[in-house]
């Protein structure tokens, strides 16, 4: 579990990892009822709908501002997005 | 003197039309409203008082509204201002519809009682120590309270049926694919729909007309195969409506719950519907099962995009990019959000996605396969919305997996992408008890034109007793 | 001593030069200041949806038909998560189980016959956004303070080829990625620049021994940005698993980092997690079904295929001058200037190729009359002339008046000078040093200030000295 929450980016505190995996693995054992179903042959549904090739056409629009871009950003730096170095 | 609590969205339209009264004056009725009753119904997360020519909306908080705090019910988009609007918030402005605020919801759209907001619950105003419903709890509590004339919502398992229903209003969840997600704080892509919160049927088909049809920003819409039509017929001549057996019997309907729902069938067969049996055989029983493999999927991926870089929070703090990450997203999601991610990142995972999520999308093939089966016979299936009227607030808040069985009848047609209409059909423990009607797909015209004339001859009184005589 | 055998297949990032992003409606240009061709879409603001370009998907599929494969009757676009500042949804949306190209053949024509490449797919993604690092070494990741993060460049439609492990040896994988560009700047889908990373290549990379079946650990090698960076960072990659190998070890799977300063390669990324990178169908996007007349014409806009041009040019200048002139791009010209065809092949491989002159300014004709002409000219006049093709106005017939001094008159004085100064010279040229000849004429040109016709004055030398 906690490679999943790795995974997800989601920094689990010491003190609730237990508490975290017993609500999941119910969640988990209930839902596991799915493969209860022989769907052997069954296609899978990804989609309601069954529309196909809708695309648009290569014409460009305007972009936004670089000040309407970084409005929002919670560390604006030299016209980017700034982060923190990546690390190892 | 504008009596916001009885006035319907069509009832404000004519007074507008006629002159009666001006934007102005009936948006600061709604704002007087709310100034009254938001307190103790926290329907809204913020109120804006826009007026113009139109009947003034509110909208559920994950509906984007360009330079209006947009948050979806969460801490991690805190101080989020869009640059955009989305496609139904476009809509509903070109149709000259002012925004008076944006309403209450679980986060991310995930919960049905409003308590999952990470701004505090909203309450029920037929009983303020009870939910509203969720997960657009807000725009039911804003509509049934009197403090909009109708709403918008968001449906991914049931949360405009639901707390419709919960409420004692009108919702309609649309046909996947009718109403633009462009703009929609996204919680399931291939289910979530947007659709009305009103207090009639007439008026969910105006505002669903407004709405509706394909839009180049989202390629999973289509235009509608007819124009909507405003329902006036009063009789059920020549439906054929189908009593789902499982949906009907299921465990944990309230018998209150069942004998409202029995009652309004039968008025449906006095007004001339032909009235029969059918089966879901499999649909209620692993419907649940597969929602919950297939919405926490898709939810941990559109989730992805919360970290701190572009918008939204950031942790405080040093230490490396993956650092940050975590934090962040861990502070600002709650509880349920993350509960979500980690199972559906669990569910897509190596190893595991064939056995989860693999196997949920052949169950959702059944689960279409069997509705397709059952109206072949029926034009309409009926059941009730939720299994039990408003609980109260805490109630099922430490239990999820107790909360999950709200969604229990409206999750099977959802994920074949169904639409449904939630009517109010009577009171149970002097709360409303809700009525589902779910066709085929681009059936919207006649669910309005049946629920129309149940709503006629039901004769519901959607103020909430403890309003009235205010 | 064990023979080793290289084994090595090219994962090929082509930026399409479409005029919008692949998701968005964004401007697809390079060299913008940043965080200025950005959108809701392409910044991956809440509620966002993606719209496919439909050119980007024409031209993956005319990519594909040129490569040689099929092309799906459906294909899906899938979502691809990792956490990254430069991918703002945190997947990528991508080909998975059903790209829109599989199953082709690219023909690398050699002098020694043709080489099949296989292709395994070629499939349309977005391209993420650039990364730039503050702080520590020149840009580098490593010891960085903070990054910057431009979205200029995010949603750029991309095409990646993924070859079979067909390739046999650095300079094979250099050459076919020299034609596989070719290919693509001829279909006019991308510029193909590897400097400005619109082109991208990464190695996967292992060894066996010759004879041995089945495949070795393979390690997969980024960051080569150049033609000469993937030949060299394969060299030493093949090297250092070559020592592993001999001196009893074992090759690990991770991904490797070029360092062409260093000439070394040295991991990417630590391996604590693996790549998990959970695939799904994208829900946002619908499946692509090609129609049959899209299709049909991006088949019909497919010309003859460089490597097919190398084989029939081969026939007229050989195969070196031939795949010279197809990978540097000036066959077209060498098709259109007249004249003697190992002439003009090897003026436009030499001198002319040196100039960075681009061939479509050229006007064929003057050229052709210019090389024509060149034994007759003076070589700085030659030179200078070859230099002024890339005008538009460039006209052969004003160097050509400056014909090279053919006239005995005027030469035989300057020719008696030089072999009375050269005696020692004079005399080793008498006892067969045959090289000694080009000493003498270099002798008389200098004294003209190269004005002299050298084929001539090589001759009259010849006579004079009676040999
Ligand atoms: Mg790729
Ligand atoms: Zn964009």
């Amino acid at each position: 579990m906690l490679h999943v929450a790795r995974l997800a980016r989601l920094e689990i505190p010491e003190d609730q990892i237990e508490h975290v995996q017993a609500e999941l693995g119910a969640i988990l054992e209930a839902v596991g009822k799915v493969s209860e179903l022989d769907l052997k042959g069954v296609e899978p549904t990804s989609h309601p709908l069954d529309l196909v090739n809708v695309w648009g056409e290569d014409e460009p629009r305007p972009s936004l501002s670089r000040e309407d871009a970084l409005a929002n950003a919670p560390d604006p730096a030299d016209g980017a997005f700034r982060v923190p170095a990546v690390g190892s | 003197m504008i009596d916001t609590l009885r006035l319907t969205a069509e009832d404000a339209a004519g007074l507008l039309e006629r002159k009666e009264v001006s934007g102005e004056e009936l948006t600061r009725a709604y704002m007087d409203a709310i100034d009254e009753r938001d307190g103790e119904l926290h329907a809204y997360l913020h109120v804006v008082g826009e007026s113009g020519t139109g009947v003034p909306i509110a909208h559920k908080d994950l509906v984007t509204t360009k330079g209006i705090p947009t948050t979806a019910g969460s801490r991690i988009l805190e101080g989020y201002i869009p640059v955009f609007d989305s496609t139904v918030a476009a809509r509903c402005k070109e149709a000259g519809l002012p925004i008076l605020g944006k309403t209450n919801m679980d986060e991310f759209a995930m919960g049905s009682s409003t308590e999952n907001s990470a701004y505090g619950p909203s309450h029920n105003p037929w009983d303020p120590d009870r939910v509203p419903g969720g997960s657009s709890g807000g725009s039911a509590a804003a509509v049934a309270g009197g403090l909009a004339p109708w709403a918008l919502g968001s449906d991914t398992g049931g949360s405009i049926k639901q707390p419709a229903s919960l409420c004692g209003l009108v919702g309609l969840r649309p046909t996947y694919g009718t109403v633009s997600r462009y703009g929609i704080v996204a919680f399931a892509s291939s289910l979530d729909q947007i659709g009305p919160i009103t207090k009639t049927v007439r008026d969910c088909a105006r505002l669903y007309e407004v709405i509706a049809g394909r839009d180049g920003c989202d390629s999973t819409t289509v235009d509608l195969p007819e124009p909507v039509q405003i329902p006036t017929a009063e009789d059920l001549q020549g439906i054929r409506i189908g009593i789902p057996k499982e949906l009907n019997e299921a465990e944990g309907i309230e018998p209150g719950v069942s004998e409202q729902v029995q009652k309004a069938i039968a008025l449906a067969e006095g007004l001339g519907a032909e009235v029969g049996e059918t089966t879901l055989p499999r649909s209620v029983d692993y419907g649940l099962a597969c929602y919950y493999l297939v919405a926490p999927a898709e939810a941990s991926s559109n989730l992805a995009r919360y970290d701190g870089v572009r918008y939204g929070h950031r942790a405080a703090g040093d230490g490396d990019l993956t650092a940050l990450y975590e934090r962040t997203r861990w502070e600002g999601f709650g509880a349920e959000p993350k509960r979500r991610i980690l199972i559906g990142t669990y569910a897509l995972s190596a190893g595991y996605y064939e056995a989860y999520y693999g196997q949920a999308q052949k169950v959702r093939t059944m689960i279409a396969q069997e509705h397709a089966a059952a109206f072949e016979q029926f034009d309409l299936l009926v059941s009730p919305t939720s299994p039990t009227v408003a609980f109260r607030i805490g109630e099922k808040a430490e239990n999820p997996l107790a909360m999950y069985l709200s969604d229990l009848l409206t999750i099977p047609s959802n994920m074949a992408g169904l639409p449904g209409l939630s009517i109010p059909c009577g009171l149970s423990e002097d709360l409303p008890v809700g009525l589902q009607l779910i066709g085929p797909q681009f059936s919207e015209n006649l669910l309005f034109r049946t629920g129309h004339a149940l709503e006629r001859a039901l004769g519901f009184d959607f103020v909430p007793e403890r309003l009235r005589h205010a | 001593m064990l023979e080793w055998e290289p084994v090595i297949g090219l994962e090929i990032h082509v930026q399409l030069k479409t005029r919008t992003k692949m998701f968005c409606r964004c401007e697809n240009v390079w060299g913008e200041e940043e965080n200025t061709r950005t959108c809701p879409i392409c910044l991956a603001h809440p509620g966002t949806l993606p719209v496919a370009n439909r050119t980007a998907i024409e031209w993956a599929i005319k990519l594909g038909l040129a490569l040689g494969c099929e092309i799906a009757p459906r294909a899906l676009f899938h979502r691809k998560h990792y956490f990254y500042p430069d991918l703002p949804k945190g997947y990528q949306i991508s080909q998975y189980d059903v790209p829109l190209a599989s199953g082709g053949r690219f023909v690398l024509p050699t002098a020694e016959g043709d080489r099949e490449i296989g292709i395994v797919r070629a499939h349309l993604e977005e391209d993420a956004a650039k990364t730039i690092h503050v702080g520590g070494s020149a840009g580098r990741i490593a010891g960085a303070e903070y990054s910057l993060v431009d979205f200029n460049r995010g949603g750029t439609p991309l095409v990646e080829v993924v070859s079979e492990p067909d390739v046999r040896s650095p300079d094979e994988a250099r050459r076919f990625l020299q034609l596989l560009r070719r290919t693509v700047v001829e279909l006019e889908i991308s510029d193909a620049e590897m400097e400005k990373g619109s082109l991208r290549c990464d190695a996967n990379v292992s060894l066996r021994e010759v004879g041995e079946s089945g495949f070795r650990t393979k390690t997969e090698l980024k960051n080569m940005n150049s033609f000469k960076f993937v030949a060299d960072g394969i060299t030493a990659e093949l090297e250092r698993q070559r020592d592993i190998y001999e001196g009893g070890g074992e090759v690990v799977q991770e991904t490797l980092h070029y360092d062409p300063s260093t000439g070394s390669v040295a991991p990417l990324r630590s391996k604590e997690y693996a790549d998990d990178y959970r695939y799904f169908p994208e829900p946002d996007l619908v499946p692509v079904e090609p129609p049959a007349g899209m299709v049909e014409a991006a088949r019909a806009e497919i010309g003859e295929l460089p490597g097919a041009r190398i084989r029939r040019l081969e026939a007229e200048v050989g195969f070196d001058l031939a795949e010279g002139l197809v990978s540097g791009g000036r066959d077209r010209l060498f098709e259109e200037v007249p004249g003697d065809r190992r002439a003009v092949a090897n003026v436009l491989m030499n001198q002319f190729a040196a100039l960075s002159i681009d061939p479509a300014q050229v006007n064929a004709a003057e050229l052709g009359k210019l090389i024509e002409a060149r034994e007759t000219l003076p070589r700085s006049t030659f030179a200078e002339a070859l230099m002024a093709t890339g005008d538009p106005d460039f006209r052969a017939d004003s160097y050509l008046v400056e014909v090279a001094i053919s006239d005995f008159d005027e030469l035989d004085p300057v020719l008696d000078r030089v072999i009375a100064a050269n005696e020692a010279q004079v005399t080793s040229f008498k006892a067969g040093k045959e090289g000694v000849l080009g000493y003498l004429v270099g002798q008389v040109m200098r004294e003209t200030q190269g004005k002299a016709n050298p084929k001539v004055v090589n001759e009259r030398l010849r006579e004079k000295l009676g040999a």
